[in-house]
């Protein structure tokens, strides 16, 4: 889990450079969600962990933080 | 979908240079003049709207000061001319740009680079160097409609070039980039002089594209004159310049709830975030006006971002109608409207 959420982090930090992320933080409060970046952030995830994120999984919950990414992830790679 | 053929609209052309637009070749030290009627077609097809570029096996400088001396280098952008593949040069052209490969086509006069080219790419449209007078007649490069974007396109993305410069030099995070731009976003009901455009939206927009469907100027000047339809469109302009009319949205509208039943926004604003920006503000509208909002999805092979986008902004999966599926946003969540775009609203 941890080393799931290096790599997540490592990707939201090329978006949020001067914000120091906390794990449970809401990414989505501070405002920059657009287009670009929700698939970026879809296909980040697909190609890195090798999942595929279906229909279901595109919650707005199953994204909001670090945490909620780590656990989608690993819920699906145990799937 | 693939589209019928006598459909077909290309969005580039992609132009040989030796024995193609100009007569001889140039690193053989050949005097050079330009080919009969090719000066007149680039000049119509760039009114047209239709993006023009280069793949040419050449030395880049060489090139462009002979372009320059012809007094055309101003037409093409996004130039591949070096000694790799055309076909890799094609598709690095359709990446840049951002279009689909089915859009372009590729004018060369030999055999060998068409043939190269088509077996690589069978989506795109060759053409003969010997044709090229009979280029402007072609179904392919006639568009419906000219608009004021279509004769703008051009140096709308010669901004693009410019601005995308700027933000690869750019030290700070991307949000800090755009709040640099000073973006102003113009949502309003479509006007007379903005059926063309909107009819054109339909059309070219296929990766930021909620349902695909297409429709014709009768049929949008009919919802945009019905009460029970609300057909918005987006303008976006920056410090660098404008981007056009860029987005198209459409509300069925009852008594006891909406239905977006087409959003989309053209893919040259994707990373602008304005998307995520006018589904906040008919969420904030559908709130005021105390409706349930819909959403219309008809997933396609290329606009799963929209699909995404609708997600984020909150919208679940209530049902399927047919292959489309059928969102309804909750209007608990409302997200925040990014700081570094302002927005006018003219309803």
């Amino acid at each position: 889990m941890e080393e799931i959420k290096v790599r997540v982090r490592g990707f939201l930090s090329r978006f949020f450079k001067k914000h120091e992320l906390e794990d449970s933080e809401d990414i989505f409060s501070l405002g920059f969600v657009n287009s670009l970046f929700a698939m970026q952030l879809v296909m980040f995830i697909e190609k890195e962990f090798s999942i595929r994120i279906e229909n279901n999984d595109l919650d707005l919950q199953n994204f909001r933080s670090i945490n909620s990414i780590a656990e989608l992830i690993s819920s699906k790679k145990s799937a | 979908m693939e589209k019928a053929k006598d459909e077909r609209k290309i969005k580039c052309i992609v132009w040989d240079l030796d024995n193609t637009v100009w007569n001889g070749v140039l690193l053989e030290g050949d005097t050079l003049t330009l080919r009969e009627g090719v000066a007149e077609v680039i000049r119509t097809l760039d009114e047209r709207g239709i993006l023009q570029s280069i793949a040419s096996k050449n030395e880049y400088d060489a090139a462009m000061t002979q372009l320059k001396k012809f007094g055309i280098d101003e037409y093409f952008i996004y130039h591949e001319i070096n000694w790799g593949p055309k076909s890799n040069s094609i598709k690095n052209i359709a990446k840049s740009i951002n279009i689909g490969i089915d859009t372009l086509a590729f004018v060369d006069d030999q055999q060998f680079e068409l043939e190269e080219v088509q077996y690589s790419v069978p989506e795109i449209l060759c053409i003969h160097a010997d044709k090229v007078r009979e280029m402007l007649t072609m179904p392919e490069l006639n568009p419906r409609f000219i608009t004021s974007d279509s004769k703008l396109r051009r140096q709308m993305y010669m901004s693009d070039i410019r601005r995308n410069n700027i933000e690869q030099a750019f030290e700070g995070t991307q949000d800090e980039f755009l709040s640099t731009l000073n973006m102003n976003f113009t949502i309003s009901k479509v006007g007379d002089d903005d059926l063309k455009r909107a009819e054109e939206l339909t059309v070219r927009t296929h990766q930021l594209n909620a349902t695909g469907y297409t429709y014709s100027y009768e049929e949008l000047d009919f919802f945009r004159k019905s009460k029970d339809h609300l057909l918005l469109i987006a303008g976006l302009e920056d410090k660098y310049g404008t981007y056009g009319k860029i987005g198209l949205c459409l509300l069925e509208c009852t008594r006891d709830s909406w239905t977006l039943k087409l959003l989309l926004m053209s893919c040259r604003v994707m990373s602008r975030g304005v998307g995520a920006v006018m589904i906040n503000l008919i969420i904030r509208m559908a709130k005021e006006a105390n409706v349930r909002l819909f959403a219309e999805f008809l997933p396609t092979n290329r606009n799963r971002t929209m699909y995404v986008t609708y997600k984020f902004a909150g919208f679940k999966e209530v049902g399927n109608n047919n292959g489309i599926n059928i969102l309804e946003n909750g209007l608990s969540y409302i997200p925040p409207l990014p700081d570094y775009i302002k927005l006018n609203v003219e309803l």
